[in-house]
C-alpha cells in the first residue's frame, strides 16, 4: 500500500506538470494584450517597457520556466517564512527567513502577489462551499439508507424523485428562485452574501446563519442529489449477500444488521465519491459564488479572466487541478485502505 | 408441397406416420421476437422515462418548428410594448398590462418572450445534440481503440486520465474567453461561437464514454465469436465495424442521454456567466442572466428559460434512465 501510494505520488508530478504546461500553453494563445486598458496617448515604446516589466516580452517556454520557479521554489518559501513567523501551531520555531525578496507570481490586476489574494479568498470558499459540503453529505446519506432498505416504496420513489429534480435543475436556475422566494417576497434572508460581516454576538451570528442558508442549500442539493443515488445503489448491491442472510439468521437486529453489517460495506464506494466530489465543488461553485455575489476563488477566478488577468488564471486553473489530482490519488488510497480485497500492489 | 423437404419425402413415399402424441406441437410456436422490441417493451414500463422521452421529443419538435406557427422575430424591438407581462397574469392582476400579440409578455427592450424562448431552444438545442455528438465521436473512438489495440491502451488511457484531472469548467471560461474574437472573425458571431461552445464541451465531456466503452470492448473482445472472425481473417476495422459496435451500443445510448444533459447545462451555464452567445442572440441562459436584475418585477422572465432548461434536462436525464433499465438484459423481462 505504502510503495503503491508513494508511486502515484511520484506519478501525480509530471501529470501535473504537464496540465500545467497545457493550461500555460493555452493561455500563451490567448489573443488578450495586457496593455489593452492602457491610454493610447502613451508612446509605443513605453507599453513596451511596461509589457517587458510584467515579464510578456520573453519567449513562452521562459515565462513558463519563471512561473513554475516562482510557484514551485519561491512562493513554498514564503509559506514556510509565515509558518515559522506568524502561525499559531509551528510559530515558536525560529523564524528561517527562506524569502529573501525574490519575485513572486503577480496579479496583473492589483499587482500584488496572487497567492496573497487567494489566501484572503479561501475562508468565504471553505465556509459556504465546504459546509454545503457537509450539510449535502449529512442529507444524501440517510435518504439513500432508507430508500435502498425500502427499495420501491413510496418514499423510494419520492426521493428518486427529488434526487432527479436536484440533479437537472442548475444552481443558476435555483439560486435566483430562492432569492425570488425567500429574499423578495418573503423577506426572510438577504440576497447577497456580505462577507464583511463579522460575527461577534448572538444577532450577528443569526444574521450569518441567514445568509448562509440560502447558497449552502443550493450547492447541497446538488451535493445530495448525486449521493443519495450512490448510496442507494450500493446499499441495494449489499443487502441481498449472503452475509447479510447469515447476519439476519444468527439473529441480529435489524438496526444492527442494516446499520452496522450492510452500512459499513456500502460505505466504501460512497466515500471515495465523497472524497472524488471535493475539488470538483470547488470547480461547480463558480457559478453559485457569483449568483450570491460571494467572493471567493470562484468569482476570483471570472472576474480575473474577464480583466484578462493571466498570472491569476492560470494559477487559480493550476490549483484547481492540483486539488483534482490530489484527491484522486485519496480516494484511490482511501479504497485500498477500506476494502481489504483491493490490493494494488 | 409442405414446409420441409423430409415431409415431402414422407408424403411421396405415401406411408405417412402419425407423430407420436407427446411429440406433436400444441399450437403455433411464439414469433421470435427481437432484441429492440423487447427493449421498447421494458422502456414502456417506466413511466418516467416515457415522459421523458416525450417531452424532450415535444420541445425538439417545439423549435424545430416554431418559427414557423410563431413568425414574431425574437429580435425585433416593439419598444412601445416593451415589459408586459404574460398573459395569465391577468387571472390575479386586471390592471397588468398584458396583450395577445405577446402572449407570454415582452422584456426590457420590446422584445417578444415567446419567440425568444423558441430561438433560446433552438440554439441550445443545437448546442446540446452537436457537442453530445462530438463526445460521443471522441469517447466512443479512444474507447474501442483503447480496447482493441493492446499498444494503444497504456496511452490512450493515460490520455483520458489526464483529461479527467482538468478543471472542466474553469478551462472552458478560459477557452471560451480566449478564442472568442479570432473564432468571431473568422465565422461570424453566432456561427464562431457556436463552434467554439460545441468544440469545448465536445473535447471536455468524452471520458466517461471512453472509460466505459472500452471496458465493454475489452470484455467483448475475448468473446468466441470475435475470435471466429478474426480466424476467417477478418480485418481489424472491419471487426470492430460488424461485431464490437453493434455490440457495446447500449452504454454508448445511455451516455448520449447524460452527455446532451450535461451539454445543455454546460451552455447555458456559459451564456449565465456572460461569456456564451453574443448579446443579440437569444438562448435560455442568456434570457435567464439577464432576466435576473429584474426578478423582483418580473419574475416570469427567469422562470420562463429556467423551467424550460429544467424540464428539458430533466426528461432527457429520465430518458437516461428508462433506457439504462431497458437495455439491460439482467433487468429486462422481470
Amino acid at each position: 500500500m505504502l510503495t503503491y501510494a508513494i508511486r502515484r505520488l511520484v506519478l501525480s508530478v509530471p501529470t501535473l506538470l504537464f496540465i500545467s504546461f497545457v493550461i500555460f500553453m493555452l493561455l500563451q494563445l490567448a489573443p488578450g494584450d495586457p496593455m489593452a486598458q492602457v491610454p493610447l496617448t502613451v508612446p509605443p515604446e513605453v507599453k513596451q517597457k511596461m509589457r517587458e516589466a510584467l515579464g510578456v516580452g520573453e519567449p513562452a517556454l521562459v515565462q513558463y520556466w519563471k512561473w513554475l520557479v516562482q510557484v514551485f521554489w519561491t512562493e513554498p518559501k514564503v509559506f514556510i517564512d509565515w509558518l515559522t513567523r506568524d502561525s499559531f501551531l509551528l510559530g515558536w520555531l525560529p523564524d528561517t527567513n527562506l524569502y529573501q525578496g525574490e519575485l513572486r507570481v503577480i496579479s496583473w490586476q492589483t499587482r500584488s502577489p496572487v497567492m496573497d489574494i487567494v489566501l484572503q479568498r479561501i475562508p468565504q470558499t471553505l465556509w459556504v462551499v465546504g459546509l454545503s459540503y457537509v450539510v449535502g453529505v449529512l442529507i444524501a446519506l440517510p435518504i439513500g439508507i432508507y430508500s435502498a432498505y425500502r427499495q420501491y416504496s413510496t418514499f423510494d420513489q419520492a426521493g428518486t424523485f427529488v434526487t432527479m429534480v436536484g440533479f437537472s435543475i442548475p444552481p443558476f436556475f435555483t439560486g435566483p428562485l430562492l432569492i425570488v422566494i425567500f429574499s423578495v417576497y418573503l423577506g426572510w434572508f438577504p440576497s447577497i452574501y456580505d462577507t464583511t460581516h463579522v460575527v461577534n454576538d448572538w444577532e450577528s451570528f443569526k444574521y450569518q446563519l441567514s445568509q448562509m442558508i440560502m447558497p449552502v442549500m443550493v450547492l447541497a442539493l446538488q451535493t445530495t442529489a448525486q449521493l443519495s443515488r450512490y448510496m442507494r445503489a450500493s446499499m441495494l448491491d449489499n443487502l441481498n449477500q449472503d452475509y447479510v442472510r447469515t447476519a439476519r439468521a444468527k439473529g441480529l437486529s435489524e438496526a444492527v444488521v442494516v446499520m452496522v453489517h450492510v452500512l459499513r460495506n456500502s460505505m466504501i464506494p460512497v466515500i471515495t465519491v465523497i472524497a472524488l466530489g471535493v475539488p470538483a465543488i470547488f470547480g461547480g461553485a463558480i457559478i453559485t459564488e457569483n449568483v450570491f455575489k460571494v467572493n471567493g476563488i470562484g468569482q476570483l477566478l471570472i472576474t480575473a479572466l474577464f480583466a484578462n488577468d493571466l498570472p491569476m488564471v492560470m494559477t487559480l486553473t493550476f490549483i484547481f487541478a492540483f486539488l483534482i489530482v490530489m484527491f484522486n490519488l485519496i480516494a484511490d488510497i482511501l479504497y485500498g485502505l477500506l476494502d481489504p480485497r483491493i490490493r494494488y500492489d | 408441397m409442405t414446409d420441409s423437404p423430409q415431409d415431402d419425402l414422407i408424403l411421396a413415399e405415401g406411408a405417412r406416420v402419425a407423430p407420436i402424441e407427446a411429440l406433436k406441437d400444441k399450437g403455433p410456436m411464439a414469433p421470435p421476437r427481437s432484441k429492440w422490441r423487447d427493449v421498447w417493451e421494458q422502456f414502456r414500463k417506466h413511466k418516467g422515462a416515457m415522459m421523458g422521452a416525450f417531452f424532450l421529443f415535444f420541445i425538439t419538435f417545439g423549435v424545430l418548428i416554431g418559427p414557423y406557427l410563431w413568425t414574431l422575430d425574437p429580435q425585433a424591438l416593439d419598444i412601445r410594448n416593451k415589459d408586459m407581462r404574460p398573459i395569465y397574469t391577468a387571472l390575479w392582476n386586471s390592471e397588468a398590462k398584458v396583450g395577445w400579440n405577446h402572449p407570454l409578455g415582452s422584456d426590457q427592450l420590446g422584445r417578444d418572450n415567446l419567440s425568444q424562448l423558441i430561438a433560446g431552444g433552438r440554439a441550445s438545442m443545437a448546442v446540446g445534440w452537436a457537442a453530445m455528438l462530438l463526445s460521443l465521436l471522441i469517447g466512443t473512438g479512444v474507447g474501442v481503440m483503447a480496447g482493441y489495440f493492446k499498444k494503444l491502451d497504456g496511452p490512450l488511457m493515460r490520455l483520458t486520465d489526464l483529461f479527467l484531472s482538468l478543471p472542466i469548467l474553469p478551462l472552458l471560461l478560459v477557452a471560451v474567453t480566449l478564442f472568442r474574437q479570432p473564432l468571431r472573425a473568422n465565422f461570424g458571431p453566432e456561427g464562431g461561437m457556436f463552434i467554439l461552445i460545441v468544440t469545448v464541451v465536445g473535447i471536455t465531456s468524452w471520458m466517461p464514454t471512453a472509460r466505459i466503452v472500452r471496458g465493454d470492448v475489452l470484455a467483448i473482445k475475448e468473446r468466441e465469436f470475435v475470435l471466429a472472425a478474426r480466424s476467417i481473417g477478418t480485418q481489424p476495422f472491419k471487426i470492430i465495424k460488424r461485431h464490437l459496435l453493434p455490440n457495446v451500443l447500449s452504454p454508448i445510448m445511455v451516455s448520449a442521454t447524460l452527455g446532451l444533459a450535461t451539454a445543455i447545462i454546460t451552455e447555458s451555464a456559459l451564456s449565465f456567466l456572460g461569456v456564451g452567445f453574443p448579446s443579440d442572440f437569444p438562448t435560455w441562459g442568456k434570457m435567464l442572466a439577464d432576466a435576473v436584475a429584474r426578478m423582483e418585477d418580473f419574475p416570469e422572465r427567469v422562470l420562463l428559460p429556467g423551467v424550460a432548461i429544467s424540464l428539458t434536462v430533466l426528461g432527457v436525464n429520465y430518458l437516461g434512465d428508462g433506457l439504462r433499465d431497458a437495455l439491460d438484459p439482467r433487468i429486462r423481462g422481470r
